[in-house]
């Protein structure tokens, strides 16, 4: 009978199998419990829930994994050219001899593991708490999934400028590995990080980054998922911005079966300022390629600025969703708010889904929105080509064309040079 | 150089003949200019020599030093030598000025199997042929023709040209939408281009542009045909008398 209701409801299952991590302290322990019961109130998410219908969360909710192959290249790996602090983990589980020690100035950092070993730590206010937050008024089960059983992880608290970016790098070996990360980022006012992504970090992968932003810091994160055919990720990054405040995000995406990337970000100070941008290339030929970006922005004091640039290309099936939604309390008086979606279609075959939503509650506000898809413009292309670009060539600029206005939301000129030539050698790779 | 035998050219979308028969023959080094009225063909033709898809051969050849042109692609013709400067050039918003005329020089050169520019060297020939045409280099700067005015779009469309330097370039109504000082600035550009293994077709509608490109030949094309060939002297008989009297001679 057991065995005929778990094959019937992998859900219901999939709650049941939860085991909190022992040997924690008090509070963390009582943080994975409020996360399990948040969790177990609003259950795992189905297609019938609003912001699932164009994904199907199945295979993250699915007891095993997908199995997926890691990705065998011989390219350099991205961020290689940067000089950073490197902190490896190897299908979800920190590899102290890959990587640097844990030191750099002005921050502090550590493991996850052990943070949550400890009596008395600052992470027990940010724990979890951010995530606790995420949840209204669209669930965010995945999320609270990871802050209950998340194994591995870094805590980072920021006092000044760094010297150097931290690069959390994920290696993904074993093709059926299931990896949870939880991040914490505390940026003290005035203080500056930047947090470098990139890496695949298992077959399946559920990451939640929550970010801490005091006035006047800023926070800037730069990622690179990586490019196993058959990985599947679901990624979180809940922010909360003070006054004058910055956190801006850019992802990079080609390849991976599944990709769900959300980010619930609340702009809580005057003049708090959040980017959050995404560059995706997915052709579904030979492996399925689904990209979703789900975005919550929510502006709760005045005059603050939020900007969404996202931008997809598609062929052979591809699909890319795009979610992205502005609330406007009435409050936030002068806000600043811009959200961008586009999909190029290379083909006939590929889906773009956006569902862009504005909710303003201000009268003195400043919001525009805009989404697109089309396919690449003939007549740019015969110009290229009637110039000599042979076409693989003059579509792969157009693409990149096409993406620059998300890219520019890099800051950092080195890390932009970066993921632009990496796509550029991606391209060129697909057309060779 | 060219020669175009017995051309007829229909539209693929919808069942519009053309060119209804075009014949000329451009040797090396030499200007030829084609003029004629509103929708008589001109810029059909030049389309068709560049390979602009939406247009369908009926009958007759183009070659090109002896080669089926109309067989390659538009890149294929590229890298062989043959040059469109467009009527209305294209905007690229996203791609900049410089990445795009590198990136089309160095794929003409690879497709020849010459050695690509490096960075440097490239930027040098630039400098200097945008300099002669007096072009801002602000404008290499910015993208594919976003933000050009008509002048530094035409001018643009030279200074591609000067780069690349063609063996066979065709100027598709270079002149339109250009004042006098842009004008001249066009036609010095293309005057300092010619030479003995260079060939030029010039599609104009007005003579003016001939005052500062002289011809060697002049067609004029009506109704998908070319009806009358002659010096430079036919082009300013045209200019005094209009299209009119010509078509009246010929029905």
């Amino acid at each position: 009978m057991a065995e005929t209701q778990r094959r019937e409801n992998p859900a219901a299952a999939r709650l049941a199998a939860i085991r909190l991590p022992e040997d924690e302290a008090g509070w963390a322990r009582a943080a994975r419990e409020a996360a399990l019961s948040r969790l177990h109130k609003m259950g795992l998410p189905s297609r019938r829930d609003e912001y699932w219908r164009e994904t199907d969360p199945s295979a993250l909710i699915a007891p095993e994994p997908v199995e997926a192959a890691p990705l065998v290249t011989d390219e350099a790996p991205v961020f290689g050219e940067i000089d950073r602090l490197k902190v490896v983990f190897v299908d979800g589980r920190f590899d102290p001899a890959a990587s640097d020690p844990l030191a750099l100035e002005h921050v502090e950092i550590e493991r996850l593991a052990d943070a949550l070993k400890a009596d008395i730590h600052w992470a027990r206010d940010l724990f979890g708490r951010l995530e606790e937050t995420a949840h209204d008024p669209v669930p965010r089960p995945f999320a609270a999934l990871n802050t209950a059983t998340a194994t591995d992880g870094v805590v980072v608290r920021v006092r000044g400028r760094a010297p150097k970016p931290i690069s959390l790098i994920y290696l993904h070996r074993d093709a059926r590995s299931d990896a949870v990360l939880h991040h914490l980022v505390r940026i003290e006012p005035g203080a500056e990080l930047t947090l470098l992504e990139n890496g695949p970090a298992a077959a399946r992968f559920s990451q939640l980054l929550e970010v801490d932003v005091a006035a006047g810091g800023s926070f800037h994160h730069v990622r690179a998922q990586g490019r196993d055919h058959e990985r599947r990720a679901i990624t979180h990054l809940v922010g909360r911005v003070a006054e004058g405040g910055v956190l801006k995000s850019f992802t990079l995406t080609a390849n991976g079966a599944l990709s769900r990337n959300e980010y619930v970000v609340r702009l809580e100070g005057a003049e708090a300022v959040t980017h959050l941008a995404g560059a995706a290339v997915g052709d579904g030929a030979v492996h399925p390629f689904h990209h979703d970006d789900t975005i919550f922005v929510t502006h709760a004091a005045e005059s603050c600025e939020s900007r969404q640039v996202f931008k997809k290309v598609l062929r052979n099936g591809a699909v890319g969703i795009f979610q992205g939604k502005i609330l406007v309390h009435p409050v936030a008086q002068k806000t600043d708010g811009y959200q961008l979606s586009q999909g190029l279609m290379l083909d006939g075959d590929s889906r773009f889904f956006a569902k862009p939503e504005l909710e303003i509650y201000a009268d003195d506000v400043k919001c525009s929105h805009g989404s697109t898809c089309g396919a690449i413009d003939e007549e740019q292309l015969f110009y290229l080509r009637a110039r000599g670009v042979p076409r693989p060539e003059a579509e792969n600029l157009l693409v990149l064309a096409f993406l620059a206005e998300a890219l520019e939301e890099i800051e950092d000129p080195a890390l932009a040079e970066d993921i632009r030539n990496r796509l550029e050698a991606w391209l060129r790779r697909r057309q060779g | 150089m060219l020669e175009i035998r017995n051309l007829h050219v229909k539209l693929e979308e919808e069942d519009k003949v053309i060119l209804k028969g075009v014949n000329l023959t451009l040797p090396d080094g030499e200007v030829h200019a084609i003029m004629g009225p509103n929708g008589s063909g001109k810029s059909t033709l030049s389309y068709v020599l560049a390979g602009r898809e939406g247009y369908v051969v009926t009958e007759g050849e183009v070659l090109f030093d002896g080669e089926n042109l109309l067989a390659m692609e538009p890149e294929e013709r590229a890298a062989k030598g043959v040059f469109l400067a467009f009527q209305y050039p294209v905007e690229i918003p996203g791609v900049g000025n410089m990445t795009f005329l590198r990136t089309a020089l160095n794929a003409q050169r690879k497709a020849r199997g010459e050695p690509e520019l490096s960075g440097a060297e490239f930027l040098r020939l630039v400098r200097e042929k945008a300099k002669a045409l007096k072009i801002d280099p602000e404008m290499l700067k910015r993208s594919v023709n976003v933000g050009f005015s008509g002048g530094e779009k035409k001018r643009n469309e030279i200074l591609q040209m000067a780069v690349l330097e063609p063996k066979l370039a065709i100027l598709d109504e270079t002149d339109s939408g250009l004042d006098i000082d842009a004008l001249r600035l066009v036609a010095e550009g293309v005057n300092a281009l010619r030479a003995p293994d260079r060939s030029f077709l010039v599609i104009t509608h007005y003579q003016r542009l001939l005052d500062y490109i002289v011809p060697d030949v002049v067609h004029i094309m009506a109704d998908g045909r070319i009806i009358r060939t002659g010096d430079a002297d036919l082009a300013r008989e045209v200019e005094k008398t209009g299209y009119a009297d010509i078509l009246k001679e010929l029905a």
